[in-house]
């Protein structure tokens, strides 16, 4: 199983994290300072697997983002390699070309993405289709939501006055 | 009340806000944060939900990235989940699943709003419920909501229905009666025509037989028709992870799906896919020809492609198969001895766990030379793991596969002088152990150990201390094989020991008081038998005279006090040394050349003493007793010594006497041999009456608590000396040289200017371990290859001049109880014998059985020992090795008992209802039919569809 996931800028920022194994606080800070300091160094053409406390961990860098998934020693490396260039692809469809920067503001829209995708260290949604149709799904809900809060808030505020 | 709340739902900053603040900059990132995080403590208390769940989000975000504490807004994030609008509830529940965990004081109340969230007809709300509670999930929650997650498991609506079985594992894990509610309709979802919800149920079964396949053997059947039909490579991998355990444990699963995994392999192109099949064959089905080859084919190109992942992937298969089929692995060896000098160091490694696979008795001393070559060019890291790999290797099982303890022994000598070798504690201890086993080991221990004493320059590499420190305990053990005692003891004695830490220093001062004790009794023993002295002629005189000048004139050590010393029987007489009888072990080896005279007895004796002196005022506890022991007995040798030494030579006997006592007192007592103690030897001493070993012994914490500060206080310095790099030991040095150390020094490299550098400042010394500049590199690594191609070939005809020397093997236990038995978890053996009982449940004949292999799992701990017996290497993997697991399962419940509680008490619980009747029978009598039970019925378990 996937036992967290770790979004890391190259200046080693740390832009999502997701965990399905439990770490307290203390742990994940250290988890994080050691893989970025493993990940971050090696070099381009190295292979994107690295071997850590008993584990494994499978990275892959698009653009200016390390993409981490730390799974279990006779999980298949390489299909997770899919399942983040999955995450990847289905980011991009909901962003549009998807960069950095929308990560970082949206954080929590991918955030909510990755649940659609993983739940409980399991890929759980194979479709890229499927996803970007659910996420939108509650967006409109999200979106109706909002308009009646503003709306109330308009009113409160005009009250007020 | 309300007017403020207003004002700041106008004003709040959003998340964005935030986030944008953070990238400015403005004022620092940490001021910024703490500056949010106190907008948040107050916006949080807020009464509008919505205000309040803008502070959550934001709180969540600096959780997330920043690693902000959030824990003490538990209660505020159920505030918003329960909030009835979508937007604020996903806010809450992201926070909860988040930041919740067992210890968190409000989740209990969460149990009804998940309830309801679950039962929601929005299916975005049941997902949100869903995936809150796979993060969360605790004992209680899953015992709760168990009835739910079940309905959900029929839902309609595809994604619930996902959610819901994702979810199934962690409630699982958490309370495993929920088996007996949701199994059957988990099977169900495995004949499900959508793919997504089998993609699903095969990850949670994968997941499931991960922990014990043999549970799910029934379910081959249908694990078998989605490995035939499904066309998506995801749910393939995990059919085919799920197939390499069930294959392990049941052959005529294995011969069922040889088939099917070879079309896979040979039809598929995605190389995920194609990995996942090759590791199916090399782990469970390499017995089968026709798939192993067609595996053995595909690892080859997997070897020779270009990209690193599937090259490294490559390597690992091959791993997986040496210990079955080495020729594989020899087949490939150019490649994998290629792979050491890859740049990547993933697939340094397992490269090098390859070549480690490969080496046997034949091989061994050509693959640790060319490895050890190699690592001294290599960077520090892959140097220490081949340094590290060697060891083990060369260790295993009681150096099985050393043939050449003389060259191992070398070896290890070798090993310690490799720059940046940071293995010192592993080098000791099998310095030590080969000194203890092997006899014939100890005369090159010696010279290893005196070469590695000897030199002044491996005393400033801390990294080296651990092997010195084995070195001067096998020189002073071992004495009696050393060519010149005398030397060790100056070697021993070097000013520059005073960089070692005081314990080990302390190691040294007693090997000198071994070696001495050693060489007196030497002496005195060879004069006590002469017979006599009469005869004793003037050429005996003349040459005592002679070397008597002659040390006076190399030697300012010597004090008067030896000059009236003087004794002339002491020659070169051959009819007195065959006189000696050879009493103590290896005597005759250093007879012919030293023969302890008494000149050079003397001489040692005063060498140690002047060495010794500046030791009174040290403030080591180990070092100082040391040193008044050594002290004290010479003192009570020199009283006794002039006298015995006068012309007279009737009175010697009578006077030395009492040296001779002590003296022989003394080397009896260190002449026991020190043997290797069994590892169950502790077990082996009866428990005395009354004493309670099990009992809580916290009541002396508060007695310890006191007692440490001053117990700190002596290591603190000591590890500090530690962590010196080189350089400052040198700066050290030249800062405090103390007076008398000064003159030794110079002493010292007066007689020994072989081991200083020849020039420069006299304080100058040479690091231990110079890196050598590697600038041949190439050409070496060409080298390289070549000649570990030559050596990893298999030679026909080892030829040994002579036959391997015994090693000291104590009896079986101790082999055995290295094995370490794999982390056992009770949960999940909970889990699966529930899993067990669901599925028999349809064949009532074979839940009585049940019973008793369960009766065999709570075999109490201390009867470990049998069971290990019984465990054969077959066995192993089939039934006896699961009970074995599970009782140390319940070992480690007994032994963390707050911890695993609950768990235990369930486990204890269960033991009772199925076979308490039976726990009064005898433990053997339980275990043999535990085992037979097993195999009686795991046949019945497999339908015969598969056979």
């Amino acid at each position: 199983m996937i036992h967290f996931v770790l979004l890391v800028s190259r200046q080693g920022k740390v832009r999502l994290t997701k965990w399905y194994s439990p770490y307290s606080q203390k742990e994940r800070t250290k988890v994080i300072r050691e893989l970025t300091g493993l990940i971050l160094t090696r070099g381009l053409k190295l292979c994107n697997f690295v071997e850590w406390r008993g584990y494994k961990v499978v990275y892959k860098r698009y653009a200016s983002l390390y993409f981490c998934m730390c799974i279990d020693q006779d999980d298949n490396e390489l299909e997770v390699l899919e399942i983040i260039h999955h995450y990847v692809e289905t980011l991009d469809r909901y962003f549009g070309s998807v960069c950095e920067l929308d990560l970082i503001f949206n954080f929590h829209k991918a955030y909510y993405i990755l649940d659609e995708l993983l739940l409980a260290g399991e890929l759980q949604e194979p479709s890229k289709k499927i996803v970007a149709r659910l996420i939108a799904g509650q967006d409109s809900l999200v979106e109706a939501a909002k308009e009646e809060a503003n709306s109330i808030s308009n009113i409160i505020a005009q009250a007020t006055k | 009340m309300s007017g403020p709340s207003i004002m700041e739902t106008l004003f709040q900053r959003t998340l964005e806000d935030l986030i944008k603040g953070i990238r400015l900059q403005l004022i620092g990132e940490s001021a910024f944060i703490s500056k949010a995080m106190e907008e948040i403590r107050k916006e949080i208390k807020s009464t509008d939900l919505q205000t309040k769940s803008i502070a959550l989000q934001k709180l969540s975000y600096l959780n997330s990235l920043y690693f902000v504490d959030m824990s003490w807004a538990a209660f505020h994030c159920i505030e918003c989940m329960s909030s009835s609008r979508f937007s604020l509830k996903r806010i809450g529940y992201v926070a909860v699943s988040q930041s919740f965990d067992e210890q968190t004081p409000v989740l209990l109340l969460i149990t009804n709003q998940l309830r309801k969230d679950l039962g929601s007809v929005n299916e975005f709300e049941a997902g949100l419920a869903l995936d809150c509670l796979a993060n969360i999930a605790t004992v209680d929650l899953a015992r709760d909501l168990t009835p739910e997650v079940f309905t959900l498991l029929g839902s309609s609506k595809i994604p619930v229905r996902k959610k819901a079985i994702g979810v199934i594992l962690r409630v699982f894990e958490k309370y495993p009666e929920a088996v007996r509610v949701c199994f059957k309709r988990l099977v169900e979802n495995l004949d499900s025509p959508d793919s997504r919800i089998l993609s699903a149920v095969v990850g949670v079964f994968c997941e499931l037989a991960s922990r014990d396949p043999r549970s799910y053997l029934p379910l081959a059947p249908e694990f078998y028709r989605v490995l035939v039909d499904s066309k998506n490579n995801w749910v393939l991998i995990k059919i085919l992870k799920i197939f390499t355990k069930l294959a392990a444990i049941e052959p005529r699963v294995a011969k069922r799906i040889v088939e099917p995994v070879c079309d896979h392999m040979r039809r598929t192109g995605a190389k995920s896919l194609m990995f996942e099949c090759i590791r199916t064959v090399v782990s469970s089905l390499s017995e089968y020809e026709i798939a192993l080859k067609l595996a053995v084919s595909k690892i080859r190109e997997l070897l020779v492609d270009e990209d690193a992942n599937i090259k490294y992937l490559g390597l690992h298969a091959l791993s997986i198969i040496a210990p079955k089929h080495l020729w594989v692995v020899l087949d490939n060896q150019e490649i994998v001895i290629k792979s050491l000098i890859d740049a990547d160091a993933n697939i340094q490694s397992e490269s090098l766990r390859l070549v480690m696979a490969v080496i046997s008795r034949s091989n061994v001393v050509d693959i640790s030379h060319v490895l050890l070559s190699y690592g001294h060019k290599s960077d520090p890291d892959f140097c220490n793991e081949i340094i590290g790999s060697i060891l083990s290797a060369c260790s295993h099982n009681l150096y099985e596969i050393v043939m050449d303890f003389d060259w191992y022994v070398s070896l290890l000598g070798e090993m310690s002088r490799i720059p940046h070798c940071q293995k010192g504690e592993e080098i000791e201890n099998q310095l030590i152990d080969i000194g203890m086993r092997v006899r014939d080991a100890r005369l090159e221990l010696i010279r290893v150990g005196r070469s590695l004493l000897i030199d002044p320059a491996l005393l400033g590499n801390p990294y080296l201390y651990r092997i010195l420190c084995a070195a001067a305990w096998v020189c002073g053990e071992y004495v009696e094989f050393s060519t010149n005692p005398p030397e060790l003891v100056e070697a021993l004695l070097q000013p520059r020991t005073s960089m070692l830490p005081p314990l080990i220093r302390a190691v040294y001062l007693q090997s000198v008081l071994k070696i001495l004790t050693f060489c007196m009794y030497s002496h005195l023993q060879k004069q006590s038998s002469i017979s006599f002295p009469s005869s004793h002629n003037l050429e005996g005189v003349m040459a005592e005279c002679v070397s008597r000048r002659k040390t006076r004139e190399s030697s300012d050590i010597l004090t008067s006090a030896q000059d009236d010393v003087f004794n002339p029987m002491i020659s070169e007489n051959i009819l007195c040394e065959e006189d000696i009888p050879v009493e103590t072990k290896g005597e005759n080896l250093f007879f012919e050349k030293n023969r302890f005279s008494q000149e050079s007895i003397v001489n040692l004796l005063n060498a140690i003493e002047s060495a010794l002196e500046p030791l009174l005022g040290t403030l080591e506890v180990e070092i100082l007793e040391r040193a008044r022991n050594v002290l004290g007995l010479i003192d009570l040798i020199k009283q006794q010594i002039p006298n015995h030494l006068s012309p007279e030579e009737e009175s010697f006997s009578r006077e030395a006497s009492e040296v001779w006592k002590l003296i022989r007192s003394m080397n009896d007592a260190f002449c026991e041999e020190l043997g290797p103690v069994s590892f169950t030897a502790q077990e082996k001493i009866q428990l005395p009456e009354g004493l309670v070993l099990e009992e809580n012994l916290r009541e002396l914490d508060s007695i310890y608590g006191i007692l440490q500060p001053p117990l700190n206080f002596l290591p603190q310095r000591e590890e500090r000396v530690e962590e010196l790099p080189d350089s400052e030991w040198r700066s050290r040095d030249d800062l405090e040289p103390s007076n008398e150390s000064t003159s030794l020094l110079v002493e010292h490299r007066k007689r020994h200017g072989l081991y200083y550098l020849p020039s420069g400042v006299s304080n100058d010394y040479p690091l231990a371990n110079d890196p050598r500049s590697g600038e041949h590199d190439y050409d070496e690594n060409e080298d390289l290859i070549r000649l570990a191609a030559q050596s990893l070939a298999p030679k026909k005809k080892p030829n040994y001049s002579k036959p391997r020397p015994v090693v000291v093997r104590l009896e079986e236990g101790e082999a055995t109880s290295h094995i370490v038995s794999k982390k056992p978890n009770s949960k999940y053996d909970l889990l699966s014998g529930v899993v067990q009982d669901v599925l028999q449940e349809t064949n009532p004949m074979e839940s009585s059985q049940k019973g008793k292999e369960k009766v065999s799992s709570d075999v109490p701990p201390g009867s470990k020992e049998n069971l290990q017996d019984l465990v054969d290497p077959m066995g192993e993997r089939s039934g006896s090795g699961k009970s074995k697991h599970r009782s140390h399962g319940k070992e480690r419940g007994h032994k963390i008992p707050k911890k695993n509680d609950r768990e235990k008490d369930e486990n204890c619980e269960r033991a009772r209802q199925k076979g308490s009747h039976r726990l009064g029978r005898k433990k053997t009598r339980q275990r043999a039919e535990g085992q037979t039970d097993l195999h009686a019925h795991t046949p019945g378990q497999i339908p015969d569809l598969l056979l």
